[in-house]
């Protein structure tokens, strides 16, 4: 019997692991297949015309590159020295980290469309923004803040005693304990922190919505109006009618950045994290 | 680490930071609460769930304004996404581990992580263009509430796959090794050794799945159909309230606008009582 | 070394009033900027999804002639229009409908008509509908196409999201309210309701007429059908004898800068006729 139940239980894994490659392959095959016919170096460079059925995604590869940076340039410079508080200068169970541990824990559980709204009310109207790169990467910004602090402290914690307690014996400072020895050490933590938070940016939707609007032009400033790839999905999915083929090619372009970006900060982190540790 | 008094300015730079990053999530509140107000006032929170339907445009009160078709349309897709991403996910996690061979487990996990990577408005538009038609040729309209448990599905299958098989990875091999050695099947080992042990986790990483489901807002609105009713069966259209927002907001004035930072509200209300579930099970969890 | 830690600090106070101050800024220029002869600035146009096609391409060409101006057009419905309009989110707003009493405060200028059409797909060999078989339709009471002499399939009834002033001509046209319709999708914007239409040989929905013929001649398998025996073309909204028209409106609140004043009359000129026309509107300009 008992024999029974665990035979069952190994067809049952071997199928549904089957079952969910293959629902993925489809998926994925499908985007490639359909995604790269309309793939180009014109379709990278010129701007979209004929609301987005012909022409490329210039100006939106460039707003959404300009939404990201406003977005890391905002987060990294309070994330970072927030982690390192957690991880460093807070004891264990101190009322302080405890309270700003939680609210960071319920910041990661806000869905991205109450980001939106908020970033609506707050930097769009309240601050008087308006629908500009500069509203939505600061709502970005928001929204990626717990998931950069909870690597970036993974990665302090990860720093073992010992470096502390030589720095200590030495008679560093804290500061330049934290500057020369730790944040050197914890630095893929931080990378792992930043690939997370730009692919989490790349891929938002709902937040950007009402905060970064839809303008498909080459923005001139960040208070312009710049429509990010992930948007240009979204209307040309729903919006556009003949839309598909190019919805296709920007979710293409949209996927191959998130691997691009993914590949190459874990080849450079492991590369610069050598050439430390050889010193 | 030494406290030495030269570094109280770094220690009080630190501190101000963190506690700028602290308040942020009250900031969203506190703004949310203010947009919301005008509706609270003058619609009240009761109208919320007693009114006959959701057409909010009239005004306050032409107006109505029942979100309990949306409540519902939320929780369905939810659940019915709960119920097939998580034992698939959990078996995922459990092939992962303990069933597929070393390189083959590893290609696996992979697989999932790259479509854990896949940006929600892909799979909308997935959704939208392929499985959409395929089951309106089977029951029209294609948009509806199973097409969006199926993507929903999708999407939330490698977060808790993900999860689950990292609490997997911290079951410790000494228990696994002395079950073994009682010449316990593999499955028996699962059922009374691994599961039993990784139970905190995997609720957690089904609770966090969860979360995703009730938040995620473009797949659901590029999927669902988007029609405020009590779906009497699985082929017929719902709305979210995530969806609501983001069909509405843009169009939306003065109550109208207000009504929809009370759903926002609701909706932090729902994140906020799932993330003190997961830690009060994990809590739970270490002391046992 | 602390040192170090503090400049890291202030910088990013640094970074975030400028974040703040920036917005402020920005609109002082404009303003400023404004009082110039030779026009110059930015102008935000936000509002009816039906309008902005029309208002970019002529955005568009008033940019051509002055150089140093820069419009954004923005969509988001004849509702959200007026409100930014009232508010001063955006300097014009865009309605695809005429002003209520409740809006006496703004001024519309019109710059086109258009009328409101019934489409369906290509495909449906339906030819024509009554006004109470779309009501019917509409409400419910009809839900097989066999039932009007179709195909033996439901009914995919697309109506509009809250809000929109499309919505709002087809509830006056027909005297319902949107409470007692029953549709089956719920969608947003004109073309969203054009693709579902196309992707849908069972589906009816109802769009600009303009925005029908544009896409209807770029190959896109949709057709509109005549209004209680009229024919839904340009021609009959321009004889003033389609029944579900209405104006397309430029809308503004209180005194306006000159550049604002200045797109206006350029909106409002013979100059973009050809431009009207092409997006399948009926220009008003003589």
């Amino acid at each position: 019997m008992t024999n029974w139940t665990n035979r069952i239980a190994t067809v049952l894994m071997w199928f549904t692991a089957l079952l969910v490659t293959s629902v993925f392959l489809w998926i994925i095959t499908d985007l490639l297949r359909q995604g790269i016919t309309h793939l180009s170096w014109e379709f990278l460079v010129t701007a979209p015309s004929d609301a987005g059925r012909s022409g490329g995604i210039g100006p939106i590869l460039i707003s959404t590159l300009l939404i990201l940076g406003v977005c890391l340039l905002t987060s990294v410079p309070i994330g970072v020295p927030t982690a390192i508080l957690l991880a460093e200068f807070s004891r264990k169970g101190h009322w302080f980290g405890r309270l700003i541990r939680s609210s960071l824990d319920v910041l990661a559980g806000v869905p991205s469309i109450v980001f939106g709204l908020f970033g609506n009310a707050f930097f769009c109207f309240y601050l008087g923004m308006g629908f500009s790169i500069l509203s939505g990467g600061l709502t970005l910004s928001c929204m990626v803040l717990p998931l950069l602090i909870r690597s970036t402290e993974e990665g302090l914690r990860s720093v073992p005693d010992d470096y502390r307690q030589a720095a200590t014996a030495l008679g560093l400072s804290d500061a330049a304990t934290l500057w020369r020895i730790i944040l050197p050490a914890a630095t893929p933590g931080l990378i792992v922190g930043l690939i997370l938070s730009i692919s989490r940016a790349l891929a938002e939707t709902a937040a950007l919505l009402f905060t970064s609007g839809y303008a498909d032009r080459m923005p001139q400033s960040l208070m312009d109006s710049g429509r990010s790839l992930s948007i240009h999905i979204y209307d040309l999915a729903m919006n556009v009618p003949g839309g598909e083929a190019q919805a296709y090619a920007t979710a293409m372009v949209l996927i191959a950045l998130l691997l691009i970006i993914n590949v190459a900060t874990s080849w450079a982190s492991t590369r610069w994290l050598h050439g430390r540790i050889s010193l | 680490m030494s406290r030495l008094p030269s570094d109280t300015p770094l220690k009080w730079g630190l501190r101000i930071i963190a506690a700028i990053a602290g308040t942020i999530v009250l900031l969203i509140v506190l703004f949310l609460v203010i947009e919301a107000i005008p509706a609270l006032q003058t619609v009240g929170l009761k109208r919320f769930f007693t009114d006959p339907s959701w057409h909010p445009a009239g005004g306050t009160e032409a107006g109505t304004f029942n979100l309990i078709p949306m409540l519902v349309g939320t929780i369905l897709v939810t659940a019915g996404a709960i119920l097939i991403a998580a034992p698939l996910g959990i078996a995922s996690a459990l092939f992962c581990q303990y069933y597929a061979p070393l390189r083959l487990g590893k290609l696996y996990r992979h697989l999932i992580e790259l479509l854990a990577g896949i940006p929600s408005v892909v799979y909308g538009f997935w959704g939208l263009v392929v499985l959409a038609p395929l089951i309106r040729q089977w029951q029209p309209p294609g948009q509806s509430l199973l097409t969006a448990i199926l993507i929903l599905a999708l999407m939330i299958l490698p977060t808790v796959m993900l999860l689950s098989e990292s609490t997997l990875r911290s079951v410790s091999h000494s228990y696994i090794q002395a079950a073994n050695a009682l010449g316990l099947s593999r499955w028996a080992i699962i059922q009374s050794v691994v599961l039993p042990t990784a139970r905190g986790g995997i609720i957690t990483a089904v609770l966090l799945g969860a979360g995703r489901a009730v938040g995620e807002t473009m797949a659901v609105l590029m999927v669902a159909g988007n029609v405020v009713q009590m779906p009497d069966n699985l082929f017929a259209p719902v709305r979210t309230i995530t969806a609501n927002i983001a069909l509405e907001l843009g169009y939306a004035m003065d109550h109208h606008r207000s009504a929809l930072f009370v759903t926002g509200l609701m909706l932090m209300a729902i994140i906020v009582m799932l993330v003190g579930f997961a830690h009060w099970i994990n809590k739970g969890h270490v002391y046992d | 070394m602390s040192k170090k830690m503090t400049y890291i600090a202030l910088l990013q106070l640094t970074i975030i009033s400028i974040s703040m101050i920036l917005s402020g800024c920005d609109k002082h220029e404009n303003a400023k900027a404004s009082e110039i002869p030779q026009l110059q600035g930015k102008l935000i146009l936000t509002g009816s999804s039906t309008v902005a096609p029309l208002a970019n391409e002529i955005a568009k060409r008033f940019e051509a002639q002055h150089p140093g101006v820069r419009i954004d057009v923005q969509t988001g419905g004849s509702s959200r229009g007026i409100a930014d309009s009232r508010r001063g989110t955006a300097d014009i707003g865009m309605a695809s409908r005429a002003l209520k009493s409740s809006e006496s405060d703004l001024t519309a200028h019109t710059i086109a008509m258009d009328g409101v059409g019934m489409i369906l797909h290509q495909d449906n060999p339906i030819k024509s509908l009554t006004d109470k078989q779309i009501l019917d339709i509409y409400t419910g009471k009809i839900t097989h196409w066999s039932k009007l002499g179709g195909t033996d399939n439901p009914i995919t009834v697309i109506n509009k999201a809250e809000g929109r002033a499309t919505l709002e001509v087809f509830l006056h046209y027909f005297k319902i309210k949107n409470e007692n319709i029953k549709p089956s999708i719920i969608i947003g914007e004109n073309q969203q309701a054009i693709r579902t239409v196309a992707g849908d040989p069972n589906a009816i929905g109802y769009v600009s007429i303009g925005t029908a013929d544009y896409e209807a001649s770029h190959g896109i398998p949709i057709r509109l059908l005549p209004i209680n025996g009229i024919k839904a073309t340009v021609a009959n909204v321009r004889k003033g004898v389609f029944p579900m028209s209405r104006p397309l409106n430029l809308v503004t609140h209180g005194k306006i800068s000159p550049l604002a004043a200045a797109f206006i009359a350029f909106a409002s000129s013979s100059q973009i006729n050809d431009l009207v026309e092409a997006q399948y509107f009926v220009p008003i300009a003589q």
